[in-house]
């Protein structure tokens, strides 16, 4: 028995040794980026040249890219928004609906992950040509809500099932309308996941260039804009400076998501029956207050 | 009893309905409108000739005719089925000790390493995809490393624009992608199935064969169709790493939306892709079936 815990124990160190090497792969070539950004030469090479600001300082005063920037954020924010409503409601009703068109929707809305990036670029490219508006903000926002809606959907169901049933059912044994339960129980016990999917979402929207190549007007997003900026050698640097500011930025987003995340799943994992009046009690109370 | 008391037809049935339609709009919406619609655009767009009108005139099998007799678009699908494929063996062959490590040997560390792996899928795939190319570049990293280590006396133009940097570089950006489900899958196998085979005298590699592996092979499944999905109709990393040697079929219906401005055939391409998928999805399905999918 000993004897194999301890060849279970040195599997373990070479698998642990592996893991390190594989993270290494992971992460060596991202993390290329801020060091030649750093780095006083327009080539990235070794050796090291010498440490400089320069390229963070042509980010600065450039209309072309605070453009895009500005584009990318507003993007980001509302398809985050529409995605996340999307990942609720369909969620939600795939778990407590009972009606095979929620869990059709539900099934349709996973199905994005089955479809590679080029043919949702173009579908909807035909689409928004169709609808009349075209290439523009507004189809980007539609393409982004579908790239980042599987992930909402996975954690907001995720969420909602680890919620004990017995909530749920209290809520309604209680007067509470399918509504109100839905508000005043379900979406606060269900905050910080709602807070993580968003900002996932954003991130995705973010990040995402596939689709959105095809469904770009005149206002480009932030990775459209390093696109056009890769075909100049000379602009390398830049790039290479503003790719750190958003890996930074994604890095730290992405951080939170995954604590709040989390927290969330953790929380609604406590209540055992032992001390399941608790948080039941003063749910019972505040659903009495709303609806007297 | 509470489950009886919640259905009673109450204040329930008055809510009902226009709650049941303000929750079922949203995601009722995006997906018929916005996925199953548009999809179907597309389809029908692939039976059109083009005219260069948006949706193309009279009904002709000739795209479809073209994909399937012209030998550029066999040698550019199966280039593409072969990068992905292989792209799919890596990661998934790569991610699995990590995930078993995870399942079984990480404690405390779980929580931090799952982070750490999952956090590059979060981070820009364009910025991931841009690393490799100054990492092969001829004046690049890697060049310039080996050069000045005394390695090699000259750089090489070998690693960038082929097909083997295509490869290299989508295994490593969607690396992330192949860990989860297969830790997934590993993490829900019962301890008890692997205490019995050990009591039962399976030595460790016997349990791992006969036990572990069919039981985690549903995982293991998944992860291959999460890659080779964003793989196969990728069109980012041949045109930044890969050179006209590894044009893939992504590539083909980007210009055919673009450049070649032949919407028709781009959606006949894309159409091809989408069987070539559902078939792999039905291979994929048929030997989850085999393994006895607990999912």
């Amino acid at each position: 028995m000993s004897a194999a815990r301890k060849d279970a124990k040195k599997g373990g160190s070479w698998l642990g040794a592996y893991v390190l090497v594989y993270l290494v792969f992971l992460y060596l070539p991202v993390l290329l980026i801020p060091l030649f950004s750093f780095n006083d030469s327009i080539q990235a090479a070794f050796p090291l040249q010498g440490f400089t600001f320069e390229w963070y300082t042509t980010l600065s005063g450039n209309s072309a890219l605070s453009g895009a920037l500005a584009n990318s954020l507003v993007i980001g924010a509302i398809a985050a928004t529409g995605a996340t409503l999307c990942g609720i409601t369909v969620s939600y009703m795939d778990l407590f609906g009972r009606s095979p068109l929620a869990a059709t929707i539900s099934a349709i809305a996973r199905l994005p992950i089955l479809i590679p990036g080029v043919i949702v670029g173009i579908s909807l490219l035909i689409l928004v040509n169709l609808i009349g508006f075209g290439p523009s903000r507004t189809a980007i926002v539609l393409g982004h809500i579908l790239v980042a809606l599987p992930t909402t959907v996975v954690i907001m169901k995720s969420r909602f099932a680890a919620i004990p049933k017995t909530i749920h059912e209290a809520a309604l044994d209680l007067g509470a309308s399918d509504w109100t339960t839905f508000r005043r129980v379900m979406l606060p016990l269900s905050l910080p996941a709602i807070v993580s999917a968003f900002m996932l979402a954003f991130l995705t929207s973010f990040d995402e260039f596939i689709v959105a190549f095809f469904l770009a007007g005149t206002e480009p997003t932030l990775p459209l804009y390093i696109w056009s900026q890769l075909r100049f050698p000379k602009s390398l640097p830049t790039v290479m400076a503003l790719g750190t500011a958003i890996l930074a930025v994604s890095f730290v987003i992405a951080a939170i998501a995954e604590i709040l995340r989390h927290r969330g799943l953790a929380a609604a994992q406590r209540p055992v029956p032992a001390n399941l009046s608790k948080p039941e009690e003063t749910e019972r109370g505040e659903l009495q207050w709303h609806s007297t | 009893m509470s489950t009886i008391v919640a259905r009673q037809p109450l204040p329930e049935s008055r809510s009902s309905t226009g709650f049941r339609l303000a929750m079922l709009l949203p995601g009722g919406l995006v997906t018929f409108f916005l996925i199953l619609f548009a999809l179907g655009l597309v389809v029908f767009l692939a039976l059109r000739g083009n005219d260069g009108s948006l949706l193309g005139a009279g009904f002709t099998f000739a795209n479809f005719i073209t994909v399937a007799s012209d030998p550029l678009y066999w040698t550019v699908t199966l280039r593409s089925l072969a990068i992905a494929g292989l792209v799919t063996l890596a990661t998934v062959v790569t991610a699995y000790p990590v995930a078993y490590y995870l399942a079984f040997h990480a404690g405390r560390r779980r929580g931090l390493l799952l982070f750490l792996v999952t956090l590059p899928f979060w981070t820009s795939y364009l910025l991931r995809v841009f690393a490799w190319k100054i990492v092969l570049a001829y004046n690049g990293v890697l060049n310039s490393a080996l050069v000045e280590s005394g390695i090699w006396s000259e750089p090489t133009l070998a690693f960038l624009n082929t097909p083997a940097a295509v490869v290299v570089t989508l295994a490593h950006a969607y690396a992330p992608f192949a860990i989860l489900p297969i830790y997934v899958a590993l993490d829900t196998i019962p301890k008890s199935l692997l205490e019995a085979a050990s009591d039962l005298g399976a030595r460790p590699f016997t349990s791992f064969r006969r036990v572990v592996l069919p039981n985690s092979m549903p995982g293991v499944l998944a992860a291959a169709l999460v890659v080779f999905v964003p793989t196969v109709g990728d069109y980012v990393t041949p045109a930044l790493v890969g050179g006209p040697a590894s044009t893939m079929i992504g590539s083909l219906i980007q210009a055919q939306f673009g450049k070649a401005n032949d919407w028709p055939f781009g959606a006949a391409l894309a159409v091809a892709v989408m069987l070539v998928i559902l078939a792999v999805v039905l291979v994929v399905r048929s030997a989850d079936r085999r393994f006895g999918s607990r999912t």
